[in-house]
């Protein structure tokens, strides 16, 4: 794996995620949950901008954060499986932020150390955000999960329905600039299990993790989610605004 | 902040480029908000260190045009440049800054609680329109990608909180 290749990864988890999240523009139970969610998907694609603009550089083909984001194909999408899920209800949306977020976190954390200087740069401002990401979203897990029967129910679906992605968070090559995810894992455990514990949800084991997301296998959703977010751009190739 | 003077104009620079307020938060300037790093003059062009607040804030670019502007129209040539590392904290916000914003109705940063597990907004914010701090959030999100929205049981407006990272 090259620094160029664990760049991309990263901003395509922060692209997928943030085009996931904004697609609740206008349609979130409340107001203030409609303001919540496009303000945390410009905070993951604000962080994917700076991501593709340093791997189009180390690349060294003289291509743009555009040409990275719009004109490439599902197949060479390298975000983990977790992020590109379909929104479905407001719990599974939520639940999916958490997992990213209680992973980024320390993520980041660990990152500020980074020998690289974008990378510091970056994760001293996405570390805090995704502090903010873990406490919102935990809000709401453990409102959700401690709430009525149905909210109940419907929490305990999306745990059943997304743990067996989060295997894959902890997956990768090692580069030295960026931190070992694998060592990520008990950080995250941590988070979650305290989240969960107030909620009284279970973290389930998970006897199937499902991965390939890296390596270009995505699911259905992700394609569905790509022709229309590089449609504008496609059809007007080199448009500018 | 300001760097060391090396060039006559540098304190005349440095006012105009800080005279700048901020696009969403009007109340403030660039320099008060701690956004404009330092100033500095090479081969006769002022460059101007620019720290984005957070990651996607669709202001970035606003507020960096606006910089460079106010530089060409007072005569100067100038350049922009990013900084992105430190990152930019609430900390550097000034007193006047916070100052104004409790003015303008904003209430400002608290000392920093960044905590992740820090659930149900444990922080303490007052009022800015009666000063109790007997608040509490509806938000951890607000009309920019920098506020949260509170409300006051006290005097019962609702209010932004320049949320503290």
């Amino acid at each position: 794996m090259t620094l160029a290749g664990a760049i991309l990864e990263l901003a395509d988890d922060h692209l997928v995620l943030g085009h996931r999240v904004s697609e609740w523009c206008g349609h979130a139970p409340m107001l203030e949950e409609d303001l919540a969610m496009p303000n945390m998907a410009l905070d993951l694609i604000g962080t994917a901008r700076t991501l593709y603009e340093y791997a189009a550089e180390l690349e060294g083909k003289g291509q743009s954060e555009d040409d990275m984001a719009y004109l490439r194909g599902e197949r060479e999408y390298r975000n983990c499986l977790l992020v590109e899920r379909p929104n479905g209800d407001f719990a599974h949306t939520m639940l999916r932020q958490l997992f990213f977020a209680a992973f980024m976190e320390p993520y980041w954390q660990a990152a500020l150390n980074s020998e690289d200087k974008v990378v510091r740069g970056v994760a001293g401002k996405a570390v805090k955000e995704m502090a903010y990401h873990i406490r919102h979203a935990g809000e709401w897990v453990i409102r959700l999960g401690d709430g009525t029967e149905e909210s109940a129910r419907r929490m305990q679906d999306a745990v059943s329905a997304l743990a067996i992605y989060t295997d894959e968070l902890f997956e990768g090559n090692a580069v030295s600039e960026l931190p070992d995810r694998a060592a990520i894992r008990s950080d995250w455990t941590a988070t979650v299990s305290h989240i969960f514990a107030e909620a009284g949800l279970e973290l389930p084991e998970t006897k199937f993790p499902q991965t390939g997301g890296r390596s270009g296998k995505h699911g259905e959703g992700l394609g569905h989610m790509l022709a229309e977010m590089q449609s504008v751009y496609r059809a007007h190739p080199g448009a500018s605004w | 902040m300001v760097a060391v003077q090396t060039h006559p104009d540098q304190a005349l620079a440095w006012s105009v480029a800080a005279s700048v307020p901020d696009p969403e938060v009007p109340c403030i300037n660039v320099e008060e908000l701690g956004i404009l790093r330092w100033l500095r003059f090479e081969d006769g062009v002022a460059v101007a260190g620019v720290t984005p607040t957070y990651s996607g804030c669709p202001a970035v670019l606003a507020i960096e045009l606006a910089i460079e502007t106010a530089l060409l129209d007072a005569g100067f040539k100038a350049r922009i440049e990013r900084v992105m590392s430190p990152p930019w904290t609430t900390d550097w916000i000034s007193e006047t800054g916070r100052e104004k914003l409790r003015e303008y109705g904003i209430a400002p940063p608290e000392k920093s609680s960044g905590s992740k597990l820090a659930l149900f907004g444990e922080t303490t914010v007052a009022c800015p329109q009666c000063g109790s701090t007997a608040t509490e959030k509806l938000s951890e999100f607000g009309s920019t990608a920098c506020k949260a929205q509170y409300r006051c049981t006290a005097c019962a407006e609702p209010f932004d909180y320049f949320k503290c990272i």
